[in-house]
């Protein structure tokens, strides 16, 4: 998948042959950091076929990764825009579960039941921008504000269903929970959870790359102080992504809830951060801001999600899962300043 | 006169090639106070640094220090040979008490614990031969700047320097504080210590200085006793080079000079700029000049929104404009050009097209949000080809360019607004002499076309080589203007009296 800035980066008119090569040297560079992890979810894959003897590489299986990765990629698209101008969002567990139970929760009632799912995107990007406002407009620092989202957004999450777990086995737009698109009746077929994951990934990518909006939040995430003085606008794009953030909270929380028919303020959504997080710094996107792509953030969530399901194949104890998961993180950290010493950034 | 307790011979340093110092020679003797001056970027911070360990000189030269010769490495190296640096930004903590910080690096512990009173009472004695009026355990954040000025000092005499270098140390203080602080200098003078004063202002000199020493381009030009101190030699040794050729003045200032574009009037934002007025017609270069800190790029940060101003206005083509962020002085085509082109101009990771267009993305767009990229890139090779930028091609990141391209480059994103104000701040800090001339052509051509420009510089030959008359900022204020005659250029001499306030001295 090539990023947008090498297939920009067309040969100039140049003359000599120096200026030749080192075009081709930039050319492979930005080649390198756009495939970024690929190789290693490739490797990964080949590797849990070969210790699961031949599991892992099945349409049924490899369906249940695509599933799993679902609700992930779409909370680590919406963490990708906020790493990318240099900030956090811890809080998109807390504001998936508060955003399932205000939808579970009004579906229940006979007239309103439809509007569920625009009620649990709104909850989302309700709670998005407030985090935004706070750190956009009063200044504070975004790991501190969502932090504190995380814990009282997690507390309204329990407040919304009276502490209780909320079902409802006849919910409205079920299908995009457990449904799959067909794309050959009866051969092969596509979770629409994955579609919706997809279609997010697109849709982060036509903005992060093809409109004013995304350069400027690839230059907030640069250099703050040169976007304030090129006239950016940099609130305004500090409040957009962390709407974005949280109105992607509040589809992964749809998604949960129709996928589960029930949802519980308590427990959905615990730690997902750390998963999305995980996923954006595995793609190579830097975690001081301005690099990064999003299509490495879909590589990322894919190796998280073959690592989860890889290791339960080839019969890795649930215990052992975590320390693996947790030596990722800090691979990926390690990896990420590597890369960023290879850049311009000094 | 006694021994000499610090002499330097030969005493060079080079950075990549750059010779910052060549061959000094500095004499300097217990019980003097010993000025040393010099243009911005003239040696004096390096020089400051060597004496210091900060750099070590490149082989050859020799310290001698009492008449031994001395190695002075390591940040630690220049206090172990009894040299005591006072730097501009104090290097306090303000968190820890005025007894913490003498003892910084050096404290007493008893049996693994901080013998916090043993210190208290160690300071006590020093404090008081210094006139302190605060106490060992007073926090550093609770005392004025000029208090912190007597830690620092403290500090030095604690660690028994016999030399004891100042740099600016009246920057930050006020009229009261800097004579507080110049009898407590003389007082150590007469107790025997050598200071080496630095400073750029004139009368400071004149009451301080025993002896006086100017470097200018990283040379020992000159050292005058008390009796041969006076204001136009220092200024003559300052500044005494030729005006080179290559600056490019085409534009007919006369001739082309048209209706005010710019009228900035009675700035000022509470601290640094103190009511400042200037006007910048169509077809002029209007030089800003004076020295580091003398307020100039707070002044454009005012006329330009990037920071808050307590009072003043703004004029644009004859019209009052209200411009509270840098966003809004773009739109009303103001465009400036940071002096810190790394930090707060490009975006380094960022391609060259994007650098180019960024301030023309919202302009250029589709339907209002989608990027044109075919107007991007025809942009892009407009730039590169028109401001002669070298880069493998315009997708490259900004970072890998020289200081030179950066510099076209970011000049390139203010021209796409074509702009009716430019403000350059520094524009060839950093850059190569090619570009240099490149650089001042374009601003020659952009005269041509009739856009006002304001050229704030601390380089005195490019300030006369390029502009036509010169506004000088000292101290926060408008010190005064100098222009050119009928037939006779620019005058260093005058714009260097303005800006140090020599001028009152002289008269």
């Amino acid at each position: 998948m090539p990023d947008n800035a090498a297939s920009e980066a067309q040969p100039a008119p140049t003359t000599t042959n120096g200026a030749a090569a080192e075009t081709r040297r930039q050319r492979m560079r930005m080649l390198i950091s756009a495939l970024g992890m690929l190789p290693v979810l490739l490797i990964l894959c080949i590797g849990f076929h070969v210790l699961s003897e031949g599991r892992f590489f099945t349409g049924q299986n490899l369906g249940i990764v695509l599933q799993q990765a679902a609700v992930n990629t779409v909370l680590a698209a919406g963490m990708t825009f906020v790493i990318l101008t240099g900030g956090i969002d811890l809080s998109v567990g807390s504001i998936l579960a508060a955003s399932a139970m205000a939808g579970l929760t009004l579906s229940k009632l006979p007239e309103l039941g439809m509007l569920w799912l625009p009620a649990a995107l709104l909850t989302g990007l309700g709670f998005g921008i407030v985090n935004g406002a706070l750190i956009a407009l009063l200044r504070l620092p975004p790991f501190i504000v969502t932090l504190g989202s995380l814990t009282a957004v997690r507390g309204l999450a329990r407040l919304l269903g009276a502490d209780t777990t909320v079902f409802n086995p006849s919910i409205p737009y079920a299908f995009i929970g457990n449904g799959s698109l067909t794309l050959l009746p009866g051969v092969a077929s596509i979770p629409w959870l994955s579609v919706i994951a997809l279609l997010v990934i697109l849709v982060s990518w036509l903005v992060l790359r093809r409109t004013v909006l995304g350069v400027h939040i690839y230059a907030v995430g640069g250099n703050e102080s040169a976007a304030r003085l090129a006239g950016i606008k940099v609130w305004a794009v500090l409040i957009f992504v962390y709407g974005v953030s949280g109105l992607f909270a509040g589809l992964g929380g749809a998604m949960q809830a129709a996928r589960l028919y029930a949802a519980n303020g308590l427990q959905l959504g615990q730690s997902y951060e750390l998963d999305a997080i995980t996923a954006v710094i595995l793609g190579g996107t830097s975690f001081v801001g301005g690099i990064g792509s999003i299509w490495g953030t879909l590589v990322g969530a894919l190796i998280i999600a073959v690592l989860s399901n890889g290791l339960i194949l080839t019969g890795v104890s649930d215990i052992w899962q975590y320390v693996i998961k947790g030596l990722v993180i800090i691979g990926a950290v390690a990896l990420d300043r590597y890369r960023l010493q290879g850049s311009a950034r000094t | 006169m006694n021994d000499p307790i610090l002499e330097m011979r030969g005493v060079s340093k080079s950075f990549f090639g750059i010779k910052a110092l060549r061959a000094v020679d500095l004499t300097v003797y217990a019980g003097e106070i010993h000025a040393l001056m010099g243009e911005n970027g003239a040696g004096k911070s390096t020089l400051m640094k060597i004496l210091s360990g900060a750099y070590r000189p490149d082989p050859g030269g020799e310290i001698r220090i009492e008449g031994r010769p001395v190695r002075i490495e390591g940040p630690l190296g220049g206090r172990a040979a009894g040299i005591s640096i006072i730097y501009q930004e104090l290097s306090l903590a303000p968190n820890l008490s005025v007894a913490e910080n003498i003892y910084l690096g050096r404290e007493i512990s008893r049996s693994g614990l901080l013998a916090r009173r043993e210190m208290r009472e160690g300071v006590g004695p020093i404090l008081k031969r210094l006139g302190a009026d605060f106490l060992p355990s007073t926090l550093v954040a609770h005392l004025s700047m000029g208090q912190r000025q007597l830690v620092e000092i403290a500090r030095a005499l604690h660690a028994r320097s016999k030399i004891l270098i100042m740099d600016e140390p009246t920057t930050s203080l006020s009229a009261a504080e800097s004579e507080r602080l110049f009898a407590l200098i003389r007082q150590l003078r007469s107790e025997g210590l050598a200071i080496i004063y630095i400073s750029h202002r004139m009368d400071e000199v004149y009451a301080l200085g025993d002896r006086v020493t100017v470097l200018r381009d990283g040379r020992l030009v000159g050292s005058l006793d008390k009796p041969d101190i006076r204001a136009d030699t220092i200024v003559r040794l300052m500044v005494g080079r030729d005006v080179s050729s290559f600056y490019k003045k085409d534009h007919d200032p006369e001739a082309g000079r048209g209706h005010p574009v710019l009228a900035a009037i009675d700035m000022a934002d509470g601290q640094r700029v103190k009511g400042c007025s200037l006007t910048v017609h169509a077809g002029e270069v209007v030089g800003l000049a004076g020295l580091i800190g003398a307020g100039r790029t707070e002044l454009a940060h005012l006329i330009i929104g990037a920071a808050p101003k307590t009072s003043g206005r703004l004029e644009l083509e004859g019209r009052p404009v209200e411009i509270r962020t840098p966003g809004e002085a773009l739109e009303a085509g103001i465009a400036y050009l940071t002096e810190d082109r790394k930090a707060l101009g490009l975006f380094l990771d960022m391609s060259c097209l994007d650098n180019i267009n960024l301030a023309v993305l919202g302009r250029d767009a589709k339907l209002g949000w989608f990027l044109d990229r075919d107007k991007a890139r025809e942009r892009a090779d407009r730039a590169f080809a028109g401001l002669n930028i070298r880069a493998a091609n315009v997708g490259a990141p900004a970072g890998g360019l020289s200081g030179g391209n950066q510099q076209k480059l970011l000049l390139s994103r203010l021209l796409a607004i074509a702009p009716k104000v430019l403000i350059l701040d520094e524009p060839t800090r950093g850059v190569d002499v090619g570009a240099k001339s490149e650089i001042y052509s374009i601003i020659d051509n952009l005269a041509k076309a009739g856009t006002a420009i304001l050229v704030i510089s601390s380089d005195l030959p490019e300030i006369i080589g390029i502009c036509d008359r010169v506004v000088v900022m000292r101290a926060g204020h408008i010190a005064g203007e100098v222009t050119r005659g009928p037939t006779s250029p620019l005058n260093q001499e005058d714009i260097m009296a303005l800006a140090t306030g020599m001028e009152h001295l002289d008269a």
